[in-house]
């Protein structure tokens, strides 16, 4: 095992995948949701024959093809950086982890990438029929591509379907269905998919807003509208109810994270659910961490215990629980998991040690240990713990979990009102008078991809110090490489990323001036 | 007949995809090798774009395959993932570093407001064209020539060079098969210029640059297979998995897999013959030729690297820690299951047939360069 931690190779690593993982997250949802928008539009275009729906298309298509580039340019690192970067992760879970990877290779990035040549260049080359089941099978390929890596993302945060093999130190999956109905994947590839449906909308209607600010393409503006504003609505109302289940599905499979989100520092009945709230140093301490208390809190009585027990009388597990246990409520403490988990850890040394001598007898009798049900319930389970050296370790930062989830749900919420309103103003027939309801959609462009990027802060950072929920710190993780090295390649990325981008908004914003072509 | 599944047959089995992705790979560099140039190739303006163009219309294939290809060695042999991607750091990272390049640079690069201007974005299609086929094919080469990394006992690897994967470039074996598969590429882009553009002019000049590129192909790559031949090799015992250094390896494993050798020297005539009617016969079909004998013969070479009890990922370093189809692989039910995805292969490359021929159907002109909407 891996003795000495150099924690800078560690943070260096962690910001180099949090650099890629941001930046890929820019594009990746305006892909996923403007895909189905040009898909619905060019259908329009073929059921009615309108030429005008073809040039509204086609207008759309080139924000989107700008935007695709640089999407599978962020992507290609981010899948190879599990092998650059988490080597020891790679392997300690390869089995299970490599699958949907490579099976996203085989059923989703071919036919995106196959068909959107097809999208592109096929205008004037293939039949009507053909060139739209085309852009349909872009949309269906994106958003497959994404269900499979966020089924390997769900693995990390609920691990299931494997089992540990000592021989050859790695989990092994014995369950596909398992890894791909994980409840946290389903929860999260709805409500992923939904959000990147959502902020493509709000892109649209921002752009379009724009065009009916400056008076110009009015028509084109107010079609697009129509279509971003009914998506919009439906996606994000479908955002709020997967969001919900996804936050239910969190209190279940990764307690110390909800409590966190919800900066519940002691367990409690009656819990309520905080809408707006700000924190400050609490008087209480776990070991040397300070927990977090409410300077100013707008609070709904009781409803957090509703939503997550089914009743205001039902118990929500604090902070304090979690680390410090809580028997009356079945909750161990962490100390219990680490005592655990390097018991766990010393049987498997001992199994190595037997290999080394060749004692088959007694590699006979551990294996039998490993493949024990009890076992592996009561302490394989907690084999991540062994790494821990204080229990208050397993705390993620309180305030980054907590603004992050209140900050997206907020604007969550804003986003329905600026879709509904939309529709309304749309049908009422006032749009282009509500000037500024036009520059409130406008201004909105940036919104969806801040509430985005809070998600995945608060989904991964919220499960620190796990790389793999209880089973695998990130600090045993990485890769034996040099500090050096990974500096200088975040700086080599950090300064291409910022480059790439700032060429490709220049283009955009380009592309958007110059307008549908005629 | 019933063939029994078990955990060795389906590890040469992902051995065989995996191989195949790595042909088709090599293959799909044509477009690399058409980057590569365009500095040199091109007299005018119209001709680099319709050259840019015609790489352009499937740049994607090449890149979702290298992906895959990634993803596909991940999940069925995740310790050669972990190993030589967390080993061989600096390599991979360039490699990495050169396709990102090229990913915007097609998009961007006529685009107005760019920033950076067209220059910039062909720089990076000429960067991505000339490194990528070469540190690909460098690092493949060390399948046979070895690295120096060792794995501990829970099978964490150590790289024993501060120089991270960068020392494979002082190996001329390496050296070799980099500027082989570069050539190669750049063979097959020109074929492919050939078969796609309908200009007189520019298809004369690649007919010229062909012969060029063909003499280093073929000084880089005979270098590489007579000193493969004549080279130590990295033998597994299949009882134990001791991993030794046997004399002439991988020409006993030709001798010992005539089929294998069959399929190379297929592949290496294909390539050949592809040359040759271009040259000779001023054919436009020559890509099809050298394409399908690029693909049989990288895919030989690979199962030359990992079937018959040969280490794939041999360590120099430390002997026991080379890495084989068999101590690399994924479990049983891993690959097992990802057997049942493999099944839709065959379905995947007959769209990607109809979709490829719906666009090639007619050749690049000057004529739609000027008309086309959406051009690069």
């Amino acid at each position: 095992m891996i003795e000495n931690v150099d924690l800078t190779l560690v943070d260096w690593s962690r910001a180099q995948f949090a650099l890629t993982a941001i930046y890929h997250w820019l594009f990746v949802p305006l892909t996923l949701g403007l895909s189905f928008i040009l898909a619905i539009m060019e259908t329009i275009y073929v059921k009615t024959g309108n030429e005008e729906w073809k040039r509204i298309t086609r207008f759309w298509m080139t924000l989107f093809g700008i935007n695709f580039a640089i999407g599978i340019a962020t992507g290609i690192i981010l899948e190879f950086e599990f092998g650059t970067n988490w080597s020891n992760y790679s392997w300690f879970v390869g089995d299970i982890f490599g699958t949907p990877l490579a099976v996203e290779g085989i059923l989703a990035f071919f036919l995106e990438s196959t068909f959107v040549a097809v999208m592109f260049f096929g205008w004037n080359k293939v039949s009507k029929k053909f060139h739209l089941t085309s852009t349909w099978l872009v949309a269906i390929g994106a958003n497959l591509s994404a269900l499979w890596i966020l089924v390997a993302n769900a693995w990390m945060q609920n691990p299931v379907g494997m089992t540990f093999n000592p021989e050859t130190a790695r989990n092994e999956m014995v369950n596909f269905w398992a890894v791909l109905f994980n409840e946290v994947a389903v929860g999260k590839f709805l409500h992923t998919i939904s959000s990147g449906f959502l902020l493509a909308s709000m892109f649209v209607l921002g752009i379009s807003s724009w065009f009916l600010i400056r008076k110009r393409e009015e028509h084109m503006a107010k079609r697009s509208i129509l279509i971003a504003a009914i998506f919009g609505l439906l996606s994000s109302l479908m955002v709020a109810y997967t969001g919900d289940a996804s936050a239910r599905t969190i209190s279940k499979v990764q307690p110390v994270k909800f409590a966190s989100m919800e900066a519940l520092s002691e367990g409690k009945s009656n819990a309520g659910l905080v809408a707006i709230g700000i924190l400050k140093d609490s008087d209480q301490k776990i070991g040397e961490r300070v927990l977090k208390d409410f300077a100013f809190r707008i609070e709904i009585p009781g409803l957090l215990s509703v939503l997550t027990g089914g009743t205001n009388e039902a118990y929500v597990q604090g902070i304090a629980d979690h680390v410090l246990g809580n028997e009356k409520r079945g909750v161990m403490s962490v100390p219990e998991k680490m005592e655990r988990g390097r018991f766990a850890r010393n049987v498997l040394m001992d199994y190595k040690k037997a290999r080394v001598i060749n004692n088959k007898a007694q590699t006979d009798s551990i294996k039998g240990i490993f493949l024990d049900k009890k076992f592996q319930d009561n302490y394989f389970r907690y084999f991540g713990y062994a790494f821990i050296d204080k229990p208050e370790d397993v705390i993620p930062k309180i305030p980054l979990t907590f603004y992050s989830f209140h900050l997206m749900v907020i604007l969550g919420f804003l986003f329905i009102m600026i879709t509904a309103l939309a529709l309304y103003f749309l049908f009422k027939g006032t749009l282009s008078e509500n000037r500024w309801f036009l520059w409130v959609a406008l201004l909105s462009i940036p919104l969806p991809y801040v509430a985005s990027e809070l998600g995945w802060i608060l989904t991964e950072m919220g499960r620190q110090p796990w790389i793999i929920q209880d089973m695998m710190p990130v600090s045993i993780a990485v890769s034996q490489i040099s500090s050096g090295s990974v500096i200088t390649t975040f700086i080599l990325f950090a300064v291409l990323f910022s480059v790439l981008l700032i060429s490709e908004i220049s283009i955009m914003v380009k592309q958007i001036k110059t307008g549908p072509k005629h | 007949m019933t063939i029994m599944i078990s955990h060795i047959f389906l590890q040469h089995y992902w051995w065989i995809i995996v191989s195949l992705l790595a042909g088709l790979l090599v293959f799909l560099m044509f477009v690399q090798g058409g980057q590569s140039l365009i500095y040199s190739l091109p007299k005018s303006d119209i001709q680099k774009t319709m050259i840019v163009n015609t790489m352009g219309r499937k740049w994607e294939f090449t890149f979702t395959t290298l992906v895959t290809f990634g993803g596909a060695f991940f999940a069925s042999f995740p310790l050669f993932y972990a190993t030589s991607f967390g080993g061989a750091y600096w390599v991979w990272i360039a490699i990495l570093f050169s396709f990102t390049i090229q990913a915007v640079a097609y998009e961007f690069r006529s685009k107005p407001e760019n920033i950076f201007g067209q220059k910039t974005f062909d720089l990076f299609l000429f960067l991505n064209g000339s490194l990528g086929p070469f540190l690909i094919g460098a690092a493949v080469a060390t399948f046979f020539t070895g690295s120096r990394f060792s794995l501990n006992n829970m099978n964490q690897v150590q790289w024993a060079t501060s120089w991270y994967g960068l020392e494979a470039l002082l190996n001329i074996r390496n050296l070799a098969l980099g500027f082989a598969v570069l050539f190669l590429a750049r063979i097959n882009g020109l074929l492919y210029i050939i078969n796609t553009i309908d200009d007189e002019a520019l298809i004369k000049r690649s007919g010229k640059r062909l012969i060029y590129n063909s003499i280093p192909f073929l000084i880089f790559f005979l270098f590489f297979v007579i000193t493969l031949l004549f080279s130590n090799g990295f033998a597994s015992d299949p009882v134990s998995g001791t991993v030794a250094v046997e004399k002439y390896k991988y020409l006993h494993n030709f001798i010992q897999m005539p089929l294998v050798l069959i399929i190379f020297l297929t592949g290496v005539v294909g390539v050949l013959f592809g040359i040759g009617i271009t040259i000779i016969r001023n054919s436009a079909n020559g890509i099809w030729f050298t394409g399908t004998g690029t693909v049989l013969a990288v895919f030989s070479l690979f199962l030359v690297a990992g079937f018959n009890g040969t280490s794939f990922y041999p360590s120099s370093y430390d002997l026991q820690s080379s890495l084989t189809i068999r101590n690399a692989s994924s479990s049983f039910f891993t690959l097992k299951t990802m057997m049942y995805f493999s099944f839709i292969i065959p379905f995947i490359l007959l769209y990607i047939w109809y979709a490829w021929n719906a666009i090639n159907n007619t050749k690049i002109t000057e004529d739609e360069m000027k008309l086309e909407g959406h051009k690069y």
